[in-house]
């Protein structure tokens, strides 16, 4: 079981570095990060050594860049055909959504991890709290596969990449903006308390928020999980019905 | 070691596949034999799982695809349609990426790698990116990939496709130098490649069975079996016909295809190639040439494949899944 999904993730991995859409990829993340931080977040205006200007803008950030790496990863395989090969290969259905997913995953790992010179910067500039930023790191990445196992399931509805993209980064922009006070301002003050807060707890936003105080919370934590079990389940569902078309 | 049940696949109101059943045995090469659109892609699609098939089911080394999947599908190759392969990577990663998921590991995944560049010839590419291939060689990484752990039961969605006559020639080689060993299919619209390397030919067209035997079986159903091919001299040619046509078993006379000879058709593919003979001796035709027709394939394939009274196929006919 491991083997396999192993085996996949590598071949999946070494597909993205294969050709320059990798390195445009994480350029472009980057670069984007740090126009976010340095001019939108008011980095340095705040005078704070911490890193929360470069987390806050993280879930916009995602709305773009993850459905992008996520549209090809289905769509791609239907589109040249390679989806007849690899699912009569003697793998599972689940080695095969969870091996590709994996691969997508550690590559937005890997692009994040190269922001690592923001962190250099705080540390040089004053005395940040280490452990806020690395729980803000794992719950970015957490948050990154929960959209990832969106943007996949939808990925695998589709042949045509654009729609996968439109498509998943609606439904994370959705997602995402439940959680914020313009959304949650529009309920207040005539819906009942509980479907402002249901509508606050389904969101992207305030699990990512409440991480990154610092707290790596257990229903925070069971929130991204379950998005992702949940969209992955979803992925191998639709392949499994829709492989053939 | 393939039993193919009752395979039925409907796409809306189109029947793709209609009440397929056969087996293949070790030791055969099954041609799959059918106008596009005949339903032979579809039928492989199903018995490798990748369809899920209406009615019926595919045994393969004895396990049912439905219920046994994967140990099914490690007991064939497939190379699917229009031969896929990530494009991004080397021939040498993507065999090396098969072998692995086939459960070949190290030293045994490295060898039956090297053994396999070698039959089918893959040395000069293997470092080279397939989407820089030509289609030829990316039909052989295709076939390459399909071979790589040694299955029992091969399958070959057109195989020859895309090759050039010298290419195609080795790949037969290289399929009836495995076919003791292995149950194979290949599906075809080349008639020549039946009658090059199949023990056994099956013409599906709308979906149905049609005509299942060996290639000489089959040609032996065509009009043309034990019709007799003369070359003769133009200057005799309307004395001989009526003396021909005046023999007991000849139907009629014609002119061959390409102009320069006479075909005498028997009535119910009955022997005349003696009774020509003898008449021929007795009298100063200046044969230049003297041939028994076994069968043309195409003939019967022509004639199996169109429906009666209906020489254009109906449109519906056309099968969205190839």
């Amino acid at each position: 079981m491991i083997r396999n999904t192993w085996i996949i993730c590598r071949r999946e991995l070494s597909g993205y570095f294969a050709t320059p859409l990798a390195y445009v990829f994480i350029v472009i993340f980057l670069v984007l990060a740090g126009v976010l931080t340095f001019f939108v977040g008011d980095f340095f205006e705040r005078g704070q050594a911490d890193l929360q200007p470069f987390f806050t803008f993280h879930p916009w950030l995602y709305l773009v860049m993850v459905p992008a790496v996520a549209m090809r990863l289905w769509a791609e395989e239907r589109k040249s055909g390679t989806i007849e090969l690899f699912l009569t290969l003697p793998v599972r259905l689940g080695e095969a959504v969870v091996g590709k997913f994996l691969a997508a995953w550690l590559f937005l790992g890997i692009a994040l991890a190269l922001t690592f010179p923001f962190w250099l910067t705080v540390l040089f500039l004053g005395d940040p709290d280490n452990g806020v930023i690395l729980a803000s790191y794992i719950g970015s990445w957490l948050m990154a596969g929960a959209i990832l196992a969106i943007g996949a399931a939808i990925s695998a509805a589709t042949k045509n990449q654009v729609i996968a993209f439109v498509v998943s980064a609606s439904l994370v922009f959705v997602l995402i903006a439940a959680g914020t006070q313009t959304v949650t301002g529009i309920f207040t003050g005539w819906a009942p308390e509980g479907l402002i807060h249901a509508i606050a707890a389904a969101s992207l936003f305030g699990h990512f928020t409440a991480i990154t105080r610092g707290v790596l919370d257990l229903r925070d934590l069971f929130y991204f999980g379950s998005i992702m079990v949940a969209f992955l389940a979803a992925n191998a569902v639709i392949i499994d019905l829709t492989k053939a078309e | 070691m393939l039993e193919i049940r009752n395979l039925s696949k409907n796409f809306g109101p189109l029947v793709a596949v209609d009440d397929v059943s056969f087996t293949v045995s070790r030791g055969e090469v099954l041609g799959f034999l059918g106008p596009n659109g005949a339903g032979k892609s579809t039928t492989m699609k199903m018995i490798t799982g990748f369809l899920a098939p209406d009615r019926g089911t595919a045994v393969i080394c004895g396990h049912d695809i439905a219920d046994e999947p994967l140990a099914a599908k490690r007991s064939f190759g497939y190379l699917p349609e229009g031969a896929p392969a990530y494009p991004d990577m080397t021939v040498a990663d993507f065999l090396r990426f098969i072998a692995h998921v086939r459960g070949l590991r190290g030293e045994e995944a490295t060898a039956r790698i090297d053994h396999i560049v070698e039959l089918v010839h893959l040395n000069e590419v293997y470092e080279q990116r397939i989407d820089t291939l030509s289609k030829g060689f990316r039909r052989r990484v295709g076939v390459a990939q399909a071979l790589i752990h040694d299955p029992p039961v091969i399958i070959l969605d057109e195989p020859t496709d895309g090759l050039d006559p010298n290419q195609k020639y080795e790949m037969r080689g290289i399929l009836a130098a495995m076919q003791a060993e292995k149950a194979i299919i290949i599906s075809t619209h080349l008639l020549e490649e039946v009658e090059a390397v199949c023990s056994r030919a099956i013409i599906i067209a709308r979906g149905r069975i049609l005509a299942d035997g060996t290639p000489a079986e089959l040609a032996a159903r065509s009009r043309f079996h034990n019709a007799v091919r003369l070359e003769i001299e133009p200057v005799n040619e309307a004395r001989i016909r009526a003396d021909l046509a005046a023999l007991p078993d000849v139907a009629t006379v014609e002119t061959a295809d390409d102009g320069h000879a006479l075909v005498v058709m028997p009535r119910d593919h009955a022997s005349i190639a003696a009774g020509i003979a003898e008449l021929a001796e007795g009298r100063d035709w200046h044969i230049g040439g003297f041939a028994i027709e076994r069968g043309r394939l195409d003939d019967v394939f022509r004639s199996v494949t169109t429906p009666p009274g209906d020489h254009e196929l109906p449109a519906s006919s056309a099968e969205p899944a190839n």
